[in-house]
């Protein structure tokens, strides 16, 4: 076991409890806390997964961008003052059977699959490489994606208006 | 056993599979979408891992890119969404909204 | 002068009288004066006809014009064969001069009744009838297929049926009215026989493509018999038509009608038009056919030569004489005898309608008073109708000079040659012996008429001459019935122009070995168009009768005369008496041989009580198998219904009940919440999953 695992299993904990603790924890805003680090656990396994581009951009829109957002969510919709926010759980029963044959048979085929692997090359820093890509294969969904950003944005301001 | 393509694929499965419980049984809306970003996230560490390990160069990382674009976008519209939920009918509580049956 | 305008103007002359038909009977009631239009309609009918008569005979002297459009058709009727019924006109001379003919007295007709219906509560539709009867007999007239012929054959009988019972209030003419067409009905049933026969074998109605096919050998069957059979069953209709012996009772029944009807009748239309029919269908008879044709006629001729004799009713020995004369004619016909049949025919119309006008003009006068033996005197009070009379009758006696003296010495000729030729002998005898007895019976309704003296006092004073519109047609009449018209010499008719040229020469196209000998065509056979009247053995068979048979004819009809002269005018002899010495044989005559009677017991009783078994089988056995069926039909339909009620609603009440019952259950998964449909598409899925792994 060298670093490189340690790291990986360090951070997969992390990812998983965390998002464990979100999913079970009464407390809306502590679940949304608890987001916070599913969110950076992710964030580490991309830098495993010599992805670094991707990882900064975890951190900074998940982090900063969607998580504050939700939380502004929370605040907006439950009274603040009460102290009980908290949230129910539903279907409590059917869901965890089903989910979890769900998983496993995820999981089973995830693990018997004879996946084609090749070995990972050498890592190096992919801003530039993305930024090349973006511009130039992936331009035409680029720019759609930012027209898609734009109305999004702009009709949720509409629609939170109304 | 050396950490490879299937660990991190049993990552993203079981944050996958707890998404999917959020959304199922949580209440609150806001959960809700908690869970879906969980989905969003395990999605991710499947493209980032494929295109680490698989044959595909880079551009399962300019995917992921482009999802966490698109979940900003989904964030936004989802809380302005149940933002208006909340004004209309005062709960964000999901089983409390039915309307569907009616 | 083109072809195709001669037929226009038969077209024109067949519809118009067909368009008076119908706006007199439409507008009859509303518009009181409607009855001039037909009668304008009439006489542009009759102008056309001249028009037609004419440029036929100038331009188109030999030419048969013929116009044929199909009416509809079959495909692949019998293996791949096509067959398509045509409706088509032919006009040759004999079309000509018999439109004329029927368009001339169907005028004068016209007019005549303008005076003599006058006061009618129906008189437009009288003249509608008229109307349409004119049109149905031009149907018949110009037809080149035998189809159509049938069709306006049955016009007539209808239109014959109306004009006959057209005072129906009268029982005897609402009687004569059905008998009319009863009898006729008879008659056409074996015309359609043949007609059926004739299509069957050749798959066509017209005349000319019979008359080649069988030319070319084709016969009903294969067989000589039937196509004598099919000549047979086709002149039954001119048996019903023409009234010939055995069903010639209708005709003097129709007197029942208005006296312009009859002439209408007896001279133009109805009873010509079995004539006619045999003229058309001449060049398919055999010598069978044609021996048994002249026999028909022959008793025809006979038979009611002896009813007229006793008879006191005007219109009654006048109806008698027709059927004689008919009956010469259809002997003529059958003895070969064929351009004199028609030329008795043209004459006779015009004599006879002469003589039913004329004695329409006396019943007229003398306030619908038919019996003879209550008039007398009448012809000072009369002139213009005793002298046309005169003359109508001496020319029905064949006496020289007159028309009918031509025509009928001619077929008394014909008879001679042909009892020569064949040794048929006793066709001559009885022509001559009817003859004799036409003479007779001719002056002996004159004498009685308006000779000696008036019985009826009170009714002779107020007799009058008729009006201007009812004497000039029987002067035209009477005009026609002059030989001028017809030959130059007034003895022999051969080189008139009636006979050598305007009527064709008889063709038959019958197989050889079926014909008379005299007939037989012998090497001269591929000549079809080639006439046995022109062959030696004939031609000098009727050179030999020639002066035989107008000595002869002329000798019987002046003793006829004579021996009325004597009788009536003279008196001296008794009539009274001789018909007491002979009175069964009176009797006999008197009540027209039985004919009726025998009838009456027979065929009618016999009929009648076959409808009583009938009715009966109708009443018990037909009711009872309806009503068994309907009660049959009700409770089955009960069992039927109470099925429905209980079986067939059940199971759809069920399927109703069992959905709702299944839609309760399945509501509840309808929460409407997002999350527990999402919890089903995972159970879903994985089941799925572990389907399909």
């Amino acid at each position: 076991m060298n670093t490189y695992d340690l790291i990986f299993y360090l951070f997969a904990a992390v990812t998983i409890l965390s998002a464990l603790m979100v999913v079970t924890h009464k407390n809306i805003v502590h679940s949304a806390f608890y987001l916070l680090f599913t969110f950076f656990g992710v964030a580490g396994l991309y830098v495993l997964l010599a992805a670094d581009f991707i990882a900064i951009v975890q951190l900074i829109v998940y982090v900063g961008g969607i998580l504050i957002l939700l939380l502004f969510g929370v605040m907006l919709t439950n009274k603040i003052t009460n102290v009980e926010i908290r949230t129910g759980t539903i279907n409590l029963v059917p869901a965890v059977i089903g989910v979890g044959l769900f998983a496993g048979a995820l999981l089973a085929s995830v693990v018997n699959s004879p996946w084609k692997i090749k070995n990972p090359e050498h890592t190096v820093p992919t801003t530039k490489l993305l930024g090349t890509l973006l511009l130039q294969e992936y331009l035409l969904i680029f720019e759609l994606l930012g027209i898609v950003l734009l109305i999004a944005l702009i009709g949720a301001a509409s629609i939170a208006r109304k | 056993m050396t950490v490879g393509l299937t660990h991190f694929l049993i990552v993203s499965t079981l944050l996958f599979s707890m998404g999917l419980y959020a959304i199922i049984t949580r209440k609150n809306a806001i959960m809700v979408l908690m869970g879906i970003e969980l989905i969003l996230n395990s999605a991710n560490i499947n493209f980032v891992a494929f295109s680490r390990f698989g044959n595909f160069g880079y551009s399962g990382q300019l995917v992921a890119l482009f999802v966490i674009v698109l979940a900003a976008a989904e964030a936004a519209i989802a809380l302005a969404i149940v933002l208006n939920i909340y004004k209309n009918l005062s709960t964000v509580n999901v089983d409390e909204i039915d309307n569907l049956r009616d | 002068m083109h072809e195709s305008s001669l037929i226009n103007i038969s077209l024109f002359i067949l519809f118009l009288p067909l368009l008076g038909f119908v706006i007199t009977l439409l507008l009859g009631k509303k518009v009181k004066s409607i009855y001039i239009f037909e009668n304008l309609i009439i006489i542009i009918t009759f102008l056309s006809s001249v028009y037609l008569l004419f440029s036929k005979l100038s331009y188109f002297r030999t030419e048969k014009i013929n116009a044929e459009l199909e009416w509809f058709g079959f495909n692949n009727i019998i293996n791949g064969t096509t067959l398509s019924i045509n409706l088509g006109f032919m006009i040759d001379n004999i079309t000509a001069i018999m439109l004329f003919v029927v368009a001339l007295i169907s005028m004068l007709v016209h007019l005549y009744s303008i005076e003599y219906m006058k006061g009618d509560e129906r008189y437009n539709r009288y003249f509608a009838y008229l109307g349409i009867f004119t049109f149905s007999m031009n149907g018949i007239v110009l037809t080149n297929n035998i189809l159509m012929m049938y069709i306006f054959w049955e016009l007539v009988g209808l239109s014959s049926y109306l004009l006959i019972g057209f005072w129906f209030e009268k029982k005897t003419a609402a009687d004569a009215g059905k008998k009319a067409f009863i009898v006729n009905r008879i008659g056409d049933i074996g015309m359609f026989a043949g007609i059926l026969i004739l299509f069957f074998t050749y798959n066509t109605f017209s005349f000319d493509k019979i008359f080649s096919s069988i030319g070319s050998g084709i016969l009903p069957f294969n067989s000589d018999f039937w196509l004598t059979i099919t000549g047979v069953l086709l002149f039954c209709g001119a048996i019903g038509k023409s009234a010939q012996f055995p069903l010639h009772v209708w005709l003097p029944d129709a007197m029942e009608g208005p006296t312009p009807v009859s002439a209408l009748i007896h001279a133009a239309t109805m009873v010509a038009a079995g004539v006619y029919l045999v003229v058309r269908i001449f060049g398919l008879l055999t010598a069978d056919a044609m021996l048994f044709i002249g026999i028909i006629g022959m008793l025809s001729a006979f038979i009611p030569a002896t009813i007229a004799l006793t008879q006191n009713d005007i219109k009654k020995v006048l109806a008698y004489s027709t059927v004689s004369q008919l009956g010469y004619m259809i002997m003529a016909l059958g003895i070969g005898a064929y351009q004199f049949a028609f030329f008795h025919l043209v004459t006779h119309a015009f004599f006879k309608a002469a003589l039913f006008l004329g004695s329409g003009s006396v019943i007229h006068a003398m306030h619908h008073e038919q019996d003879i033996q209550k008039m007398g005197g009448l012809r000072k009070k009369m002139p213009l109708t005793y002298w046309t009379f005169i003359i109508s009758s001496l020319a029905i006696s064949g006496i020289p000079l007159t028309s009918g003296f031509l025509s009928k010495d001619g077929i008394i000729a014909s008879s001679l040659a042909f009892s020569d030729l064949t040794g048929h002998y006793l066709f001559p005898i009885f022509s001559l012996v009817v003859a004799f007895l036409t003479a007779f019976y001719m002056f002996r309704l004159i004498i009685i008429t308006f000779h000696g003296k008036p019985k009826d006092e009170h009714k002779f004073e107020h007799a009058h001459e008729s009006p201007f519109l009812m004497v000039m047609p029987l002067v035209v009449l009477a005009t026609l019935s002059i030989f001028i018209w017809y030959t130059p010499n007034p003895i022999n008719s051969e080189q008139g122009w009636f006979l050598s040229k305007w009527i064709e020469k008889p063709v038959l196209h019958t197989p050889d070995k079926t014909r008379f000998d005299f007939m037989k065509m012998g090497n001269i056979e591929s000549n079809l168009s080639h006439s046995y009247i022109e062959s030696e053995v004939y031609k000098e068979a009727m050179h030999h009768s020639h002066l035989s048979a107008m000595i002869l004819s002329g000798l019987v009809a002046v003793l006829g005369i004579f021996l009325a002269f004597t009788v009536y005018q003279w008196k001296k002899i008794d009539a009274d008496k001789i018909a007491k010495s002979i009175n069964p044989l009176y009797k006999f005559s008197f009540n027209k041989w039985y004919f009726d009677e025998i009838y009456n017991k027979t065929f009618v009783a016999l009929t009648i009580g076959l409808s009583r078994v009938l009715a009966w089988f109708d009443n018990k056995i037909i009711d009872g198998i309806v009503n068994g069926s309907a009660f049959l039909t009700k409770h089955f339909s009960f069992f039927i219904g109470n099925f429905d009620k209980y079986v067939i609603d059940g199971i759809v009440n069920f399927t109703a009940y069992f959905n709702g019952f299944a839609g309760l259950i399945v509501r509840r998964i309808q929460t409407g919440k997002v999350q527990s449909y999402l919890a089903l598409v995972i159970f879903s899925i994985v089941i799925l999953l572990f389907i399909f792994k």
